[in-house]
């Protein structure tokens, strides 16, 4: 039995009145919201969800002595138990169809279910990555479109559509500049990252062979280009810089900071996590960005899916193209569309510097996005970064009187708007808030992030809210802000309504339980062939 | 436009509250040489449901979808049939509208199913303990080099001819980058695995054996002796599944004495989808689990002593240990660590063991069928669903040539080692539950018809 779990109540263990807590049904359900046992309790190794030919015995095989001969332990349920098992659990999440959800950094905006039913055209869905390139001509046109698109909107020389997520992004684009500095005999060691940086940027250079060094924020929350720029010079390979930045402000000096990595003989990195605050507003080429990521799960609305999978294509300065990795698309003379692979890569682009995963990108994520832009347009896509900022303003000036704005006073703020825990009482954290606003049926906003500002709250609304649900998340938040002005203590047992109560961290990264075991003692749920 | 709600007597409004006289008025601290003042000149403009559905459709048809054809391709990417339920449950919008899940509270859903899925491929490629997924095996191969790296303190890495060219390319890319050094030599076509030459190659600077089990021309390694050879040396043993559905048919790497194990999920759940998105496995022993990259889901209570699952150990992870993290990787494989678990949960023990059957009987009787074909040699002595055959001819040109004849022969070496002359008459052929009689008349009838 886990010690974590001292009594041992599991989903469907009758809670008898001597145990069960005031108010507790039986079941440990409660109406609609329904308690579910993990499949390795409620499935058996003799349970199938599928139809199949039995396996015939005896049969030549050409498995050699690789041929199974242990179990493995994998519970099955039928059809309807499955559904019922995993509509269960889903009854258990917050998402954006839920509300609002309003992480700052984390761009949660509508996902358009006219995308979900495009990615899923079997000509899309049901191709083979290592087809012959005749027959994946329209899969090769949408990559080509939405590059074409991505550069248009950026304002770049190009883009390398392959990395699989942001980081994956950040991480081709620092191995581009990388690959530039050697190809030019410039061992460059050091890159160097803002304090505020999302923990995506050191963790990339780091990944990448740098060595990473922090710029400070000035006190209006921007990059200290004094600092930054007394620090280049030829052990720099460049920079990374949010724009807009993790603060929620645009950087107003990025060309300044440009010019001057440029002339110390560096590179600039733009991590485009923030993308969406000035999309069809402002082209990152125009500032002398020489790489940037665009999350497409952020920005172009592809869903996150509870963790992934994202989409991060890098676009590129005329600097740093030819080193973009492989594989990618060309145009021929005769209008057809060519993967560039490793056979014909030494003549159309030397310079490339390698793979960065087996296949071309994350197609499914490329159908989607290209269905988002061209719904909203050049048009649409402005109107999109113009809602999103004045959502978060609007946020910003509703809450201000009440939270402290660490930088308020510095001017409108981007498509986040964040507050500190200055004005709470002595004893009352962000997380206390944070939880509160789950029983009031939202989502929290980011935690402790930026690191630079004290208890930090990062609300990112984004463009998808109406005013009515800004309002209703606002009115909520507003009296949760009195309360732990106030310090109210009773905001340390929140939240009370949500499936789970508070639930212990600690406790799971002491003794980490990550897989299911059986419990010692018990009668075995998951019985094995013989 | 459909999906922005405000309408502009709420913009107005809200200006109002804000104290600003525009939208635009918001972007003051945008240089005004970086300001555009209107839509991006030269782009079209917005367009309606009906009319984008039309353009992507049309971009649709113009591929040749796996259904359409005799289907025969590999080589890292599977084809299997996913029930119905599958993509209905991954549709739901708690899930697939959800983030990752900071806020257990809520997001129960979303950790219990990673707890599952954590636990069920732990199982399955024989290891302790598994992450909630990387982006796909190739990226999940390269952390577990620089894993072993962690580990053993070396950096010299013995990679099996066996292992995908594509894996390979991503590793070496990488590598030249870290300085790690690479030992490898691309495979031969032949029965027998590099077994031999690998353990050979193993010194006392080696951090670890990278071995692909089926490999890439679907033969079986002996990991067994490669690990011992690799852990009396100090260095541990890496495993790529590319095919995880094999498992249910041989021994997994675990049991055989792999370390790390890596894989790519795809089979299970993912769908094929052109290469993206796909779902990185990565599982190892207990001891290491500091060691792992990723997010790991683990078991706790809530403060009424509810079992309860929360993202746990993110000390490794870049948000809290940026440039010390074990890995930049943020966003994963969320959804496709879902749709595998509920692929799987269907199947469970008894239904992947028949998946498995299945397809090894099918790929025995089609190997037996191409080996009637004068000019057609089957390599392989082992496999599971997938084997290379030799065909006398540039398989290149023979795959696109059945392939103007709607048949989808499988891949060809050629285009996976443009380099290696010996291979060029090498064709990859897999097998799955999805062949049909008829297409494999139509295969054998090709190939019979273009090598006469």
């Amino acid at each position: 039995m886990s010690a974590l779990n001292a009594s041992g109540w599991t989903p469907g263990t009758p809670q008898t009145a001597a145990v069960a807590p005031a108010g507790a049904t039986v079941s440990g359900n409660r109406g609609l919201m329904l308690e579910e046992k993990l499949i390795f309790e409620i499935g058996t190794t003799e349970t199938t969800g599928v139809d199949l030919p039995e396996a015939a015995a005896g049969g030549r095989t050409r498995l050699g002595a690789r041929a199974r001969t242990a179990p493995i332990g994998l519970p099955g349920l039928s059809e309807p138990e499955t559904i019922r098992h995993y509509t269960r659990l889903s009854r258990q999440n917050y998402a954006i169809d839920c509300g609002i959800f309003p992480l700052g950094s984390c761009t949660m905006k509508h996902n358009p279910r006219l995308n979900e039913k495009i990615a899923r055209l079997p000509g899309f869905a049901d191709l083979h990555p290592l087809a012959p390139e005749a027959t994946v001509q329209g899969a090769l046109a949408v990559m080509q479109e939405l590059a074409e698109w991505l550069v248009a909107l950026t304002g770049m020389h190009s883009v390398a559509m392959s990395p699989k997520a942001g980081a994956h992004g950040e991480l081709c684009g620092i191995l581009c500049m990388r690959a530039a500095l050697e190809a030019r005999g410039d061992t460059r060691e050091v890159i160097l990252v803002p304090e505020s940086a999302h923990g995506t940027n050191p963790a990339t250079a780091a990944f990448a062979g740098y060595r990473v060094e922090g710029i400070p924020a000035t006190p209006e929350g921007r990059v200290n280009v004094d600092n930054l720029v007394a620090r280049l010079g030829p052990d720099v390979a460049g920079v990374m810089i949010t724009n807009p930045n993790t603060c929620g402000l645009f950087e107003r000096e990025m060309r300044t900071i440009s010019d001057a990595v440029h002339a110390a003989g560096g590179f600039v990195y733009c991590d485009g996590a923030n993308f969406n605050a000035i999309v069809g507003r402002v082209r990152p080429g125009d500032l002398g960005i020489d790489a940037m990521h665009i999350n497409l799960h952020k920005t172009f609305s592809t869903p996150h899916g509870g963790g992934g999978p994202g989409s991060g294509p890098v676009v590129l300065s005329e600097a740093l193209a030819p080193f973009a990795p492989l594989p990618f698309v060309q145009r021929q003379a005769n209008g057809s569309l060519r993967l560039i692979e490793e056979e014909s890569a030494d003549k159309v682009s030397p310079d490339a510097f390698g793979r960065m995963s087996a296949f071309h990108g994350q197609m499914g994520m490329f159908t989607r996005a290209l269905a988002y832009i061209l719904s909203h347009g050049a048009d649409g896509l402005r109107q999109v970064s113009g809602d999103a900022v004045l959502n978060a303003n609007y946020v910003l000036r509703s809450l201000d009187d009440l939270l402290n704005a660490p930088f308020g006073a510095s001017g409108p703020c981007m498509h986040e708007a964040l507050f500190s825990d200055h004005s709470f009482a002595r004893g009352i954290s962000t997380l206390d808030v944070a939880k509160a606003l789950i029983d009031e049926g939202f989502h929290p906003m980011t935690m402790y992030f930026p690191l630079v500002v004290h208890g930090a709250m990062l609300i990112e609304p984004t463009e998808c809210e109406s005013k009515a649900a800004l309002d209703q998340f606002i009115a909520s938040l507003r009296a949760i802000a009195e309360r732990a002005n106030e310090g109210d203590e009773t905001l340390a047992q929140a939240p009370a309504f949500s499936p789970r109560r508070r639930v212990d961290e600690t406790a799971a990264a002491r003794k980490p339980r990550l897989v299911w075991t059986e419990p010692v003692g018990a009668a075995a749920t998951v019985t094995v062939p013989s | 436009m459909r999906y922005l709600p405000l309408t502009d007597g709420d913009r107005a409004a809200m200006l109002a509250v804000i104290g600003a006289p525009s939208v635009d008025a918001l972007f003051v601290d945008v240089p005004e040489a970086a300001r555009l003042d209107g839509p991006i000149a030269g782009l079209p403009l917005h367009a309606g449901e009906q009319a984008v559905e039309r353009h992507m459709s049309r971009l649709a048809a113009r591929n040749l979808s796996a259904a359409d054809a005799p289907f025969f391709l590999g080589a890292g990417a599977y084809r299997h049939h996913v029930p119905a339920t599958v993509d209905h449950l991954i549709q739901r919008g708690e899930f697939l509208t959800a983030y990752t899940p900071y806020q257990p509270e809520i997001a129960q859903g979303t950790l219990q199913t990673l707890f599952e899925f954590q636990t069920q491929v732990a199982r399955l490629l024989g290891c302790d303990v598994a992450n909630a997924s990387m982006y796909d095996g190739s990226t999940a191969a390269w952390e577990a080099i620089v894993m072993a790296r962690r580990i053993t303190k070396r950096g010299r890495v013995v990679l099996s001819g066996g292992v995908h060219p594509h894996y390979v390319s991503t590793i070496q890319t990488m590598a030249r980058f870290t300085r790690d050094t690479i030992v490898y030599t691309p495979p031969r076509l032949e029965a027998a695995c590099d077994e031999a030459e690998l353990i050979a190659g193993i010194d006392a600077e080696t951090s670890c054996v990278v071995v692909q089990y089926p490999d890439i021309l679907g033969r079986l390694p002996d990991l067994a002796a490669i690990a011992d050879a690799a852990h009396a040396a100090g260095a541990l043993l890496v495993a790529v599944v590319t095919e995880p559905v094999a498992l249910g048919a041989i021994s997994s790497p675990g049991e055989l004495g792999a370390d790390i194990v890596v894989g790519e999920g795809q089979s299970l759940g993912v769908g094929l989808q052109f290469g993206g998105p796909y779902l990185g496995l990565f599982a190892t022993r207990e001891k290491f689990v500091r060691q792992m990259p990723g997010r790991l889901c683990g078991e706790t209570v809530d403060a009424m002593g509810k079992r309860s699952f929360v993202l746990t150990l993110s000390t490794r992870e870049q948000h809290i240990r940026r440039e010390k993290a074990t890995s930049n990787i943020c966003t994963n494989s969320g959804l496709c660590a879902l749709a595998f678990t509920i692929h799987l949960t269907l199947l469970g023990e008894k239904g992947l063991r028949a998946l498995a059957a299945e397809n090894h009987r099918l790929a025995c009787h089609v190997a037996d069928r191409l080996a009637t074909i004068p000019g057609v040699e089957v390599v392989n002595d082992t496999f599971f669903n997938e084997f290379a055959i030799r065909i006398g001819r540039d398989a290149r040109q023979i795959v696109r040539e059945l392939a103007a004849k709607n048949v989808l022969a499988g891949v060809s070496l050629g285009r996976l080692y443009p380099g290696e002359a010996e291979l060029a008459d090498g064709l990859l052929v897999v097998v799955t539950e999805t062949v049909s009689d008829e297409d494999v008349d139509a295969l054998v009838a090709g190939l019979k018809e273009l090598l006469a």
